[in-house]
Formats: structure tokens, sequence, C-alpha cells
């Protein structure tokens, strides 16, 4: 099977996440899309990987995925924090740090 | 002049014996100044006493030195004590070290003489005086500041003193500062002094530029190398020094406005310390005056210029203080003629600045008696027949006006007459401007000083009602009849003994002989005559007349007289309105101009960073685009540059 058709997987769950954080109000859809462009990336670079044939995409997959674990435990509590306050968990609706 | 500079640069020898004390006299003085200025209150209660006792103890070191000096050789009368290295700069160095020789000498026993009896007489005068503690502090610094100021063996030593004079006096003239008249008077005196000061600088950085050096000794054995146009050019500057300390032609409007302060200020301004300073500059700079005779011509006119314009002035004043302080104008312009004439000057110059030092410091201090009597007026049109109630005021008084007219006998006879002999020695114009300015002069002195005199002692009594005169108490007369006495008798003992040319030869140098232009008995008659002219004249307008109490209109000099001759309006249309309009006009540019520009540009940026703030909306999705916006355009970059 063409490698080629992963990568072309990984842009394209990349661009539905892009486009989901650029466009929902929901803080936790938000959320939900930047995971799956980490995992969009973790995808590219394990397909690399194997194209390349060695193990340097693998690992750095690892990393991301911790990295990410990490974010999601601060970036849940945050949106927990905002809904106790706010009522609501919409991205728009703290606006509050600005000019 | 080959005499001159050998004398000059010899090596004075180190100090040792009594003359390790030289410091002393510096030191006495200056201790007693920050005795009272940094003790505040505490020392209220004895401030004067110290104040007056410590040039005492500076005046018995001086004449201690003085006898020692008497005891040596004429040769080797001259001896420096270093005291300390002050800038140790590479190959320029300035040791600060003090010249005792008969010259400086001369200036140190007056200064200390004459300044311990001013200090005396203060103590009664300031009596009322809240702040006479203070008043005690700033005369002594004066006192300090001027025998640092003749001691020095350095030009950059003198300047030190030098400005410590123009200092101390900026504060005793603005001595009562709640006045704003006073504080004005104190301003100009210092602003007016330092336009000399920056002649002075100048000289100095001439010196070091030209000779690497700012010591007498090695001022004076360089100056043989200087180039005339050089040479020419440190004496002019030196002058304009002199001019502004001394109150010359055309520095002298601050000497008239001076009289703001207390009268032993003006006392000791004008007869112990601050306008003898330029006499004794340009007597101490002699060599390299020597070998510029234009800058010594130049000091010819400026005193014979100054001698006649004082003695103008010094006809129309009213107020018996800016008489005197025009007087005094007149007989520095008299010491400064001597000075320009060279070696056959110099002695009487300070022969003269020793004699005026005593009866012009009995004149001012006679007056203060007066004022202390008078209710402070001054005002001699409101005086008048206080001989019969101020005995001693009116003898010492008396004294000081014979011997500054130069009544035959008396100090300034011997000395005023040789000045005037001495103006008339030479060939071609000179000795005929000159010496007739001075002799014109002499004639006029005997005018206004006898005006002085009969208007304040002799004639109706014109008292307003609520005066009652009084004579002083003991500690002021005491210190009257001192320098009266000086007054009387030290021109017979310095003059035709010839002491103090035998004395200050080896500064001064000895005066070829030179032949007058006119014999010399027809000049001490000449002078004689002038001298009964010009008092008969005051005698028959001020004492067989009767003496209007309001001022006449007069005739357009005694008009132009009243006013300084316009000195003071010529000084504020030539200098102070050009001044204030550019300095306006700087404002105005560094407002509009400079700050401007600064503003502006920050209210540029600031006005752009407030649009450019508007960016931050709040919005997370706004800035995830602008994050998302940047990456693509990040990759997008990265592609082009790859292809």
């Amino acid at each position: 099977m063409n490698p080629m058709n992963y990568v072309y997987l990984s842009s394209f769950l990349f661009a539905i996440g892009a486009a989901g954080v650029l466009l929902r109000r929901n803080a936790i859809v938000v959320f939900m899309c930047v995971e799956l462009m980490l995992n969009a990336c973790n995808l590219a670079f394990v397909t690399f990987a194997r194209m390349q044939g060695n193990l340097d995409g693998q690992v750095i997959a690892f990393f991301v995925m911790v990295v990410a674990a990490a974010e999601v435990v601060v970036g849940l509590s945050i949106i927990v924090v905002i809904f106790r306050t706010r009522r609501s968990a919409s991205v728009d609706g703290a606006n509050l740090l600005k000019y | 002049m080959g005499t001159l500079l050998a004398a000059q640069s010899h090596q004075a020898a180190g100090a040792s014996g009594v003359f390790s004390l030289t410091w002393l006299l510096v030191a006495l003085p200056m201790l007693g100044a920050a005795v009272l200025l940094l003790g505040g209150r505490r020392t209220d209660r004895f401030g004067h006493l110290l104040g007056a006792a410590l040039p005492g103890a500076a005046f018995v070191v001086g004449v201690i030195e003085f006898i020692a000096l008497l005891g040596r050789d004429g040769s080797d009368r001259a001896l420096s004590q270093h005291l300390f290295s002050w800038v140790p700069a590479g190959g320029f160095q300035v040791d600060v070290g003090l010249l005792v020789d008969p010259l400086s000498m001369c200036f140190v026993l007056l200064i200390t003489g004459v300044g311990t009896l001013i200090h005396v007489y203060s103590i009664g005068y300031m009596e009322h005086d809240p702040d006479r503690r203070r008043f005690f502090g700033y005369l002594n610094l004066f006192v300090a500041a001027m025998l640092l100021l003749v001691l020095a063996d350095s030009y950059l030593t003198l300047y030190v003193g030098w400005e410590g004079v123009g200092l101390a006096s900026y504060l005793l003239i603005g001595f009562w500062s709640y006045n704003p008249a006073y504080a004005a008077a104190a301003k100009k005196a210092f602003v007016a002094n330092r336009v000399g000061d920056f002649g002075l600088s100048v000289a100095i950085m001439i010196m070091f530029a030209q000779l690497g050096t700012v010591s007498f000794q090695g001022v004076f054995a360089g100056a043989g190398h200087l180039s005339e146009g050089v040479a020419t050019a440190m004496g002019l500057m030196l002058l304009l020094g002199a001019c502004g300390k001394s109150a010359q032609f055309p520095l002298q409007s601050w000497l008239g406005d001076a009289m703001a302060g207390p009268t032993p200020v003006s006392a000791l301004i004008h007869a112990a310390t601050m306008v003898t300073a330029g006499v004794y500059l340009v007597v101490r700079s002699a060599p390299i005056f020597e070998l510029a005779p234009n800058a010594q011509l130049v000091v010819v006119i400026v005193g014979a210029v100054t001698l006649i314009f004082g003695a103008i002035v010094g006809c129309a004043k009213d107020d018996i203080k800016k008489a005197l302080a025009a007087s005094t104008m007149s007989q520095i312009g008299y010491m400064m003629l001597a000075a320009g004439l060279g070696p056959v000057g110099y002695v009487f110059a300070i022969f003269h600045l020793l004699t005026h030092g005593f009866f012009k410091a009995g004149l001012f201090l006679g007056a203060g008696s007066v004022m202390h009597g008078m209710n402070d007026q001054v005002d001699m049109r409101r005086f008048g027949g206080l001989a019969t109630v101020m005995k001693v005021t009116w003898i010492t008084f008396g004294l000081g006006w014979l011997a500054i007219i130069g009544f035959p006998g008396l100090s300034g006879f011997w000395s005023k007459d040789k000045i005037i002999e001495a103006a008339f020695v030479g060939d071609g114009w000179r000795p005929w401007v000159f010496g007739l300015a001075a002799l014109i002069g002499a004639g006029v002195t005997a005018f206004y000083m006898t005006r002085v005199f009969l208007l304040t002692f002799h004639g109706k009594r014109r008292w307003s009602e609520d005066v009652h005169p009084h004579e002083s108490p003991l500690v002021m007369t005491v210190p009257l009849m001192i320098l009266a006495v000086g007054s009387a008798f030290l021109g017979l003992l310095l003059g035709p003994t010839g002491a103090l040319k035998t004395w200050l030869e080896p500064v001064t140098g000895v005066p070829g002989d030179e032949s007058t232009a006119l014999p010399l008995w027809s000049l001490t008659v000449l002078t004689v005559v002038l001298v009964v002219a010009g008092a008969g004249l005051a005698w028959s307008m001020y004492l067989r007349e009767e003496v209007p109490v309001t001022a006449p209109r007069g005739s357009w000099l005694t008009r132009a007289a009243r006013v300084d001759l316009y000195q003071d309006a010529l000084n504020e249309s030539l200098l102070m309105r050009p001044g204030q309009y550019l300095t306006r006009s700087l404002v105005y540019a560094d407002n509009r101009g400079i700050d401007g520009a600064v503003n502006g540009l920050a209210a540029l940026i600031g006005g752009t960073s407030g649009r450019f703030r508007r960016l931050q909306t709040g919005f997370v999705r706004s800035y995830a685009l602008s994050m998302f916006g940047g990456a693509a355009l990040v990759v997008g970059a990265m592609l082009l540059v790859r292809l």
C-alpha cells in the first residue's frame, strides 16, 4: 500500500482539527480538535518514519503523546474551572483578557 | 626687566622655622568660618568673639613672620611652603603651596590687620542683628579666601582664593537678602565678577597651553620664551580678571550696588580684600606685563579712565556710601595706572594700596558709625552738623578725609603724589595724557571728598525729626582711632624713608632713573594747588551756601553721574536685553523645535500603538487564527525557498 495515503489522511485530519479550533465555540470541542491535530501529526510522524526506514519519527510520536496527555490534564481542569464560574464553556464568552 | 625676571623666577627657599606656620594664616580664619557656619546656633553666644579673635591670631602670625623676614637678607626673603600635591596628572603637576615674599607679606599684614579692626568694629555694628554669628562666619571666609589668594604660589591656587573671595562677597553683599534689591545687588556683583573670572581662567589656560605650568615660578621663568602676541593675550586676559575684581572700567558697575551689604562689609571689600586683588594680580604678574607693552598700555588706560570715571560719579552721589564707593573705584584706578607703568610704578601702586586700605577702611567705618547714630540713613542731604554730636567719628573721618585728598604730610599725599609723578615719567604723549588725568583726578577727589565731609559733619542740621544722633560705642570707635592713626602716619613711615621701596625691590625690581616731563617740585605744587582748589570749591558750594534737602535737578553731567554715567543703562541695553532675547528665543526653539520633535515622535508612536492595541480582542479563536495564519506563512515561505 502506498504510504503516501497515510500522509493524505494525516493532512485531512489536521485540516478538520484546525477548522474545528477556528470555527467551534464550545471549549470541549475545540479541545478535542486540538487533540485531533496532535494525532494527525503523530500519524504523519509514524508514516515518515516508515518511509525513511528509521525510528526517529516514532520516538517523537511518543513524546507528542506524553505532551498531549499533560496538556489534557491542564486544559481540561482550566475548562472545568471556567465552566464552574461562568456556567458556560463557550470560548467566546471568556474574553476579559484584552486591550 | 632682566632683574625682574630673575627676581621673581628665583627659586624660593623652603619654609622652615616660623615660616612653617604660614599655613596657619589661611587656616585660622578658615577654621573660624567652618566653626561658625557649621556650628549653627550653638555658636551664637561666642561666635562674634571667635570670629574676631581668629583673624587677630592670623595677624599675630603675620607680624611674627614679618619680623622674621626683616631679619633675612633682601635676596632670600621669598619662602615657599609646600602643602600637598593637588593635581598629579602625568606631565601636569599642580602643587598647593604658599609663597611668602615681601609683596604677599604687605597684603597679609593689610588683610589681617585692617580685617581684624573691621571684625572688632562689626561686634558693635551688628550687635542687634539676629544673624551676627553668620555674618562673622562669612567675614572669616572672606579673609581666609583673600589670604589664600595673596599667599598662593601658583595661578591655580590663586584662582581658588579668587573664587572664594567672589563667593564671600556675594554672601556678604546679599547678607540682608530678604530685601530683593539687596539680593539683586549681590547677584550683580557676582555676575560682573564672573566676567572677570572668565578672563583669569582663560589666562591660566593660555599659560598651561604655552608653558605647561601654572606656578608663578614656572610661568615667570618660561615667560621669556613667549612671543609678544601670546604675552599680550595673557596680559589682557589677566587684566580682564583684575578689572572684574577691582571694579575697573568697564566692569565697575557692581561696586556701587555692593553698598547693599552691611557697612563693615563695604569697608572690608574696599580696603583690605576684594578690590585690591586685581592690583595684586597685575603687580604679581609683572614679568608677563613687562613682555607685553601693549597690555601694559591698556592697563594704564583702564586705570586712567576709571580714576576719572569714579571721581565724576563721586561728585554727584548723595548716598554717603555710594560716594565713598565711587571714590574707591577712582583710587583703585590710580593703583592700576601705577601698576601699568612698569617698575617705576609697582611700588607706588602697592604703597597707595596700603595707605588707601587704612584711610578707606576708616572712612567706611566712620560712615557706618554715622549711619549707626542716624537710624541707618545714608542720604548726606539729611546729615549736617554732626561734628558736635559725634566727636570721635568726626575727627577720625576728618583724618581719613585729609589723607585721601592728599593733604601734605598725611598718608595719601605721599602715595598719590608718587603715582602722579610716576605717571609723568617718560616721553611722547603718554606722560601728558596719563599725568594730567592723574592730576585732574586728584583735584576732583579733593572736591568730592570735601563735599562728603562737609555735608555730613558741618553746616546746618538737616536731620529728619525722628533721629537722635549719638556717638557709637567704644568697640566701634577704637578701630576708627587706630585706622585714623594709620591714615595719618603710615605714609610718612613708608614713603619718604624709602622703606617700602627697599622692601619690595626683590619682587618688583629696581626702576631705572627716569625723568619726569615736568620738574618734580612743580608737580607737587600743582597737585597741592589743585587739591586746595577742589576743596575750596566744595567749601563754597556746600558750606557757604544753603544745602537743599531734596537734590536739585543739576546739570546734565550731574544727572549722568547720579546714574553712574549711564553705565547700567549701557550694560542693560547692550548686554542684558540682547542676552534675554537670546535666551528667550533659545527657550522657544527648545520648547517648540527640539521638545516638539521629541514629543511629536512619542505621540506618533503612542497613537499608532493605541491602534495596534485593538488587535487584542480577547477572543481565543481570533488568536488561534493568527497563529494558524502565521504557521501557514512560515510553511509557505519554507516551501517557496526550497523551490
